[in-house]
């Protein structure tokens, strides 16, 4: 710890950050934690959509307060820890007022770490219910911006055939303290007729999950937090990180492989794994990556290849191995993919040309992947982490780092636990409707899209 | 009862040199990472194993109970019984052939073999007569008559003795037995230097492959045998003074075994064992024999090996001619070396009881990953070093591959045992 960072977090430091602006940020609600006051449902429209998805979580909800014409707005009275609007009935301008009447009253009275779920229609019939459907998310993501005390707002496309069977996990995410860091962002899901209808403590029950990268950092938090949901896991690092990859498969009670993902036979060596383990592979957690930042000019082909090979084709290959039906231990119909992709591939930052086109490529891969695997109702989704405090980013400069620590809507760095949450999330067999989406796991990092 | 002991693998830490990287690192320690790192392989964390037994050469008197107190450190289940085994060198091996035998009696169906040993972690113990006045002032019944116990001690009382690694019947260390046996049997500089070039050329060869990617769990930031020297040559080897044998000896530093840090396991379990449990089985456990010399009446202290090989042989029906891969410990270049002549030399065959030679081994199948002049001798670990890597290459050349595994041992002794993959 350098002087000045020592001086920040030492008391005169810290009461002068404070006044200067720089407060401490809200301790974020986390895990299977619903929120603690009540769960207002603001239907506005006939559809029942949210209605139903949040009876099947089992949830009670109450109905929420409308702003008046004119006056002081009325108010909740006490705050409230969550705020679900179904709009999939708004097609119109005049629909963004009934929207606007619901969120005023609410994000007053919202707790901390409360959550605003906005339900919507995907982009679908004339010219105004198009514009209504992005209207929409520029509300998202400016409510995100305005919203104090950790609380969050997202939203969610539906197609007209979905159910709320279909919606279960998602909402039961966005409501839970998993969705801690998941802020400002709109994802869609589709019909999938789903036939899960309750949220599972331990939704990976007896399903194997592969975690490359999986010996520190977000990989080990992915494996520890996909184990507590009930996945056996299969640990995958490099060869030199054996030692801690070990102590996280002992952890988690999973199993290690110490593997370069780079070989060209690493998709093998991992279905044969499984395979001789008499299991079937359920999911796979592309999570190895690495760094070799340098502004583009000083960026030569070496940096270039190592990166590209590492955080994206590596992982095409093994796709290639792990997606063939023929191959004992390969990824079973209804299965899973998860990439690992990162704001700085959606935004581009400076130094990161190579892991950029890297990362912003798994985003590619995954839109490309999902529709043609849909046929065996295996998804292929990403995670895209925001600034999130690990080992690695501990090692960025620290005014740097604390900038780009509070650049967001939460005003602080997310945990590795936090893009593990979201990975069990678009894990969970119950999120069969969630194919070919990207989501930030960021806090409404200002930077990118 | 009686059923087939098969080997499903292994995991070592790598090995590295006494007093360098591991120098903080207790022997309770290495065993503990190297039973880590096979549970995670293996996925047998929180499982109670039959049984465990390990041992290590250089032993506190504290560690009377080392591999118990291992296996509750390490992620196994902690009601797996353990037991500590001692066989010098041997160690590894003889606790393989030990849980082996339970296996095939029915008493247990899973174990996990193994040896550690820390030469940077060495107990210190103190002289004879101060340890005997010590002893004398803590039974003392006063005050008075301790006082008067303690009074007994003489400055020169107060050297700590590091432990001894000379034979006590000869008080000749290894290395200087060893060099009677490499002056009895002619064995050259050149031939020595070649034997430790090779070892580290294989081992290197091995590591670049990934041939111990599943044999090896890298340990306190050391992620290959630190002892390896890719580069070496017998050029470079032929420089070095020798180390014993006199000003004319043949050995040095290049071709004897370091002193060495390490831990290495074995998991083995019975047939169905490993099938239930979904677990590969690299090979099954053939045969085993210990046999002695009489080095006090003058006979070569390491080649002991020689008459537990060719009495295993025999009463197995087998020849040289009948093993694919041949791995013999190389404690040093010139233990192997007069290994190999005593298995040509009739007269020595006929004179330890054996029927005739042993035979002339092609050398193409002797230690084709490196041996201990590479990695490294954490005595008690070699043994199980051996086992695994060897199942593991006889695994890879297809079922029905045999495999000789010669370990020679202080005491004169040799623990040797054969493989057969499966």
């Amino acid at each position: 710890m350098g002087a000045l960072e020592k001086l920040f977090y030492s008391p005169v430091g810290h009461a002068v950050a404070n006044r200067a602006g720089l407060a401490d940020p809200p301790t974020l609600r986390r895990g299977r934690a619903w929120p603690k006051g009540a769960i207002v449902l603001a239907p506005l429209g006939a559809s029942t959509l949210a209605a139903e998805t949040l009876s099947l979580l089992g949830r009670e909800v109450s109905a929420p307060i409308v702003d008046a014409p004119a006056g002081t707005p009325p108010g909740y009275g006490t705050r409230i820890g969550a705020l679900v609007v179904d709009a999939t009935d708004v097609a119109t301008i005049a629909g963004l007022e009934d929207l606007r009447a619901v969120l005023r009253p609410a994000v007053r009275a919202l707790e901390g770490s409360g959550r605003i779920v906005i339900v919507a229609r995907a982009a679908a019939g004339d010219w105004e219910a198009q514009a209504m459907s992005r209207a929409l998310d520029g509300i998202n993501r400016t409510v995100g911006k305005e919203l104090r005390r950790g609380a969050t707002t997202n939203l969610i496309y539906v197609t007209p055939d979905l159910v709320a069977s279909d919606l279960v996990s998602t909402l039961g995410f966005l409501l839970h303290g998993r969705s801690a860091f998941v802020d400002g962002q709109a994802w869609h899901v589709r019909g999938a007729g789903e036939t899960i209808d309750h949220l599972a403590d331990q939704p990976l029950a007896g399903k194997v999950v592969v975690v490359t990268g999986a010996a520190r950092g977000i990989g080990a938090a992915i494996a520890r937090t996909l184990a507590r949901d009930g996945a056996s896991i299969v640990a995958v690092d490099i060869p030199a990180a054996g030692e801690s990859l070990a102590a996280v498969a002992n952890e988690v009670g999973g199993t290690a492989v110490q593997l370069d993902i780079t070989a060209a036979d690493a998709g093998a060596i991992v279905a044969r794994h499984v395979a001789g383990r008499g299991e079937s592979l359920y999911g796979v957690v592309h999570c190895a990556g690495i760094t070799r930042d340098k502004m583009l000019v000083n960026t030569d082909a070496d940096r270039w290849g190592s990166v590209l090979d590492v955080n994206l084709v590596a992982q095409m290959r093994i796709n290639e191995v792990l997606l063939d039906p023929a191959v004992a231990g390969s990824v079973t119909d209804g299965g899973r993919i998860i990439g690992i992709a990162s704001t700085s591939g959606l935004a581009g930052n400076k130094g990161q040309a190579n892991y950029a086109a890297s990362k912003a490529g798994v985003v590619g891969l995954v839109e490309a992947m999902a529709p043609d695997l849909a046929s065996r109702s295996i998804t292929v989704n990403a995670v895209a982490p925001g600034f999130i405090e690990t080992a690695m980013t501990a090692r960025i400069p620290f005014v740097q780092r604390e900038i780009f620590r509070r650049t967001n809507s939460l005003s602080q760095g997310g945990h590795p636990e936090d893009v593990a949450e979201t990975i069990g999330y678009l894990l969970d067999p119950a999120s069969g409707g969630v194919n070919g989406q990207v989501v930030r796991v960021c806090g409404q990092n200002l930077v990118g899209a | 009862m009686n059923t087939n002991a098969v080997i499903v693998g292994g995991n070592r830490t790598p090995f590295a040199k006494a007093g360098g990287l591991y120098a903080q690192a207790s022997t309770h320690d290495l065993l503990t990472s190297a039973i880590d790192g096979l549970a995670a392989r293996y996925g047998l964390g929180g499982t109670r194993m039959g049984e465990v037994a390990a041992g290590a050469v250089l032993k506190h008197p504290r560690d009377f109970n080392l591999t118990r107190e291992a296996v509750l450190s390490s992620s196994l289940a902690a009601d797996t019984p353990a037991c500590d085994l001692q066989q010098a060198c041997g160690t590894g091996l003889e606790a393989t052939i030990y849980l082996a035998n339970k296996i095939a009696l029915g008493q247990i169906d899973s174990g996990i073999a193994g040896g550690t040993d820390s030469a940077s972690d060495a107990p210190i113990t103190v002289s004879e007569p101060l340890r005997r006045t010590l002893l004398a002032a803590n039974s003392a019944r006063s005050t008075s008559q301790r006082l008067k116990a303690l009074a007994g001690i003489r400055p020169s009382h107060l050297k700590p003795l590091a432990p001894g690694v000379s034979e006590p019947r000869t008080g000749l260390s290894m290395g200087e037995h060893q060099a009677l046996t490499t002056a009895r049997w002619d064995i050259s500089r050149e031939a020595q230097d070649e034997l430790a070039a090779a070892s580290h050329h294989h081992l290197a060869s091995a590591w670049d492959a990934g041939f111990f990617d599943d044999l090896v769990t890298p340990y306190l930031g050391v992620t290959r045998d630190a002892i390896l020297r890719p580069d070496t040559t017998v050029e470079k080897l032929a420089k070095l003074r020798p180390a014993f044998g006199g000003p004319d000896g043949t050995m040095t530093a290049g071709n004897s075994t370091a002193l060495s840090d390490g831990a290495a396991t074995v998991l083995l379990g019975s047939q169905s064992w490993a099938e239930e449990n979904h677990l590969p089985v690299l090979a099954r456990f053939v045969d085993a024999n210990v046999a002695a010399v009489d080095h006090p009446a003058g006979e070569d202290l390491l080649l002991a090996p020689v008459a537990a090989v060719g009495r295993m042989l025999e009463r197995n029906g087998l020849t040289l001619d009948d093993f694919d891969l041949v791995e013999i410990h190389e404690a040093f270049a010139s233990t192997v070396l007069a290994t190999l002549a005593a298995w040509e030399s009739d007269e020595y065959c006929r004179g330890i009881g054996l029927q005739g030679t042993i035979g002339t081994l092609d050398r193409s199948r002797l230690n084709v990953k490196g041996s201990s002049l590479a990695v490294g001798h954490p005595f008690a670990a070699t043994g199980a070093r051996i086992v695994a890597s060897l199942a593991k290459m006889l695994h890879d050349l297809g079922p029905g591959k045999r495999g000789l595994i010669s370990v020679c041992a202080a005491g004169g002794q040799g623990v040797v045992a054969i493989l057969e993959s499966v």
